[in-house]
């Protein structure tokens, strides 16, 4: 027998698609500023395998020539994000929704499972409630990093009335350093995000849209027992 | 995990289905409004070279900071003479052509005092100070350099007693071509100088010589070189950047 079953609280949801177009808009306007001053490369020595960014990824987003403007956007969106964000961390701890998310001493060991699955390997995927191991790690650490997103760009925007801030995360150009790095998280996330999201298919999107999806009840069991939708 | 079976008129799948629907309408109703509100902003009417929203929140974020977090005792970190490094020249404006210094005068002018003219060697009277700093450009990069001069706080103490209650500090080059305006509690912050010496040598031309702002709670933007004019002021001076679309404050 099929019953609605909740997946998705309201709140969450809320948090959820709000961020998208706020974290969108941080991320745009940061590239309108790294590209004032952009270093950051991969490479071994005095090689650079990849340089962030070539000139042909300005020509295509066309973000050359912008500082004031995205230095603007930047500072005017980061009250959205930030109010987005902490507005989610509160309401997740007085819920108490974060025992959902956060990761326990069987996640590492169950993200494993899921990774080798997902993979394509022979391994049974672990019993799991909302989120699987891999999924409460990636979902905690997301929230973390947005946490230090905010943090070393406070140590990039004030470095000397928040020196004190500045000097703990390593300093100025550290600072400038995490700040790009944790976005560059954000950029590798969502490329795995979709995918998995597009793997684990609609009846998952939608509940994330909706908040509910069909479960089956099993008659031997009272309560109803989801279907093993992971991955996303 | 809840369940809801309370509506028992229709089956589970006709309730998702009901669900869904009016959640996706909701989701696509926000995408036209986020894209609206987008698009509303940046055709917004510019006001100096950004739309006018983001402006007042430039405002209100200067606002915000000068009342919550800014400190006359909050220095920036000092740093040894081992850390410092090439300062590069970047930007002349104001500073097209070659100064002579031996016609170079400062003209100040005092909040309702007359107008007066000082030389270098009256800054040079004033207590020497120096000072290690990571002078930092708003394109991002930051060098850590040497300056050595007068406090703006010195300065405005000897030559323009009374001015400190002010709201803001006006500077110009000669030609008036590059200025800056910047509120009293930085230009009074103790680590502001009016500079004459980088790394341990007389100002170059290039760096502003004879006599160059050396601010390190604002970006390099605010850092005048070459200044011709000080004028004391409550109305809000011209900037030159804050016109080309910047933070008027570009404090750090």
């Amino acid at each position: 027998m099929k019953v609605l079953a909740e997946k998705h609280k309201l709140a969450t949801r809320w948090f959820h698609w709000l961020n998208f177009p706020l974290l969108a808009a941080m991320i745009f306007s940061g590239i309108l500023i790294y590209w004032a001053y952009d270093p950051y490369r991969i490479g071994i020595g005095g090689h650079t395998l990849f340089h962030f960014f070539p000139n042909w990824f300005y020509d295509l987003t066309g973000v050359a020539q912008n500082l004031a403007l995205g230095m603007a956007l930047h500072f005017a969106f980061a009250w959205l994000f930030v109010i987005n964000g902490i507005a989610y961390m509160l309401y997740t701890l007085i819920s108490g929704e974060w025992r959902e998310l956060a990761p326990d001493r069987n996640s590492f060991r169950e993200a494993l499972q899921v990774t080798m699955h997902d993979m394509g390997f022979k391994v049974p995927l672990p019993p799991q409630g909302r989120y699987n191991g891999a999924q409460r790690i990636t979902y905690s650490a997301i929230v973390l990093m947005g946490g230090f997103s905010i943090l070393t760009g406070l140590a990039i925007f004030k470095p000397a009335q928040l020196h004190w801030l500045t000097a703990a995360l390593g300093g100025y150009e550290w600072a400038r350093w995490e700040h790009f790095w944790l976005t560059m998280g954000y950029v590798a996330f969502f490329v795995i995000h979709i995918a998995q999201v597009i793997r684990a298919g609609w009846a998952n999107f939608r509940a994330m849209v909706c908040g509910y999806d069909l479960v089956n009840i099993d008659a031997s069991h009272e309560e109803p027992v989801a279907e093993v939708t992971h991955g996303n | 995990m809840a369940t809801d079976q309370s509506n028992n008129s229709s089956t589970p799948e006709q309730e998702l289905k009901r669900r869904s629907r009016r959640s996706f309408i909701g989701l696509g109703a926000g995408a036209v409004i986020a894209v609206g509100a987008w698009e509303w902003l940046n055709s917004a009417p510019l006001q100096d070279e950004i739309p006018g929203p983001l402006r007042r929140v430039l405002g209100f974020n200067e606002r915000v900071v000068r009342a919550a977090i800014y400190g006359q005792g909050h220095l920036v970190k000092t740093y040894p003479a081992s850390a410092i490094g090439k300062l590069k020249v970047n930007g002349d404006i104001g500073m097209e052509m070659p100064l002579d210094t031996a016609d170079w005068s400062l003209n100040l002018a005092p909040m309702g005092g007359p107008e007066r003219k000082l030389t270098l060697d009256d800054v040079r009277s004033l207590p020497r100070t120096e000072e290690i700093i990571d002078f930092k450009c708003v394109e991002g990069w930051s060098t850590v350099t040497q300056f050595a001069g007068a406090r703006l706080s010195d300065f405005t103490a000897k030559f323009a007693a009374g001015s400190e209650s002010a709201a803001f500090v006006a500077m110009w080059t000669p030609s008036k071509d590059y200025y800056v305006g910047v509120d009293m509690p930085s230009a009074l912050h103790p680590q502001t100088l009016l500079a004459y010496e980088m790394n341990g040598q007389p100002l170059t031309d290039r760096h502003g010589a004879p006599l160059r702002m050396v601010m390190p709670v604002k970006y390099g933007i605010k850092n005048i070189k070459r200044i011709g004019r000080i004028e004391y002021t409550n109305e809000r001076p011209a900037d030159y950047w804050a016109e080309q679309g910047y933070d008027y404050y570009s404090g750090l």
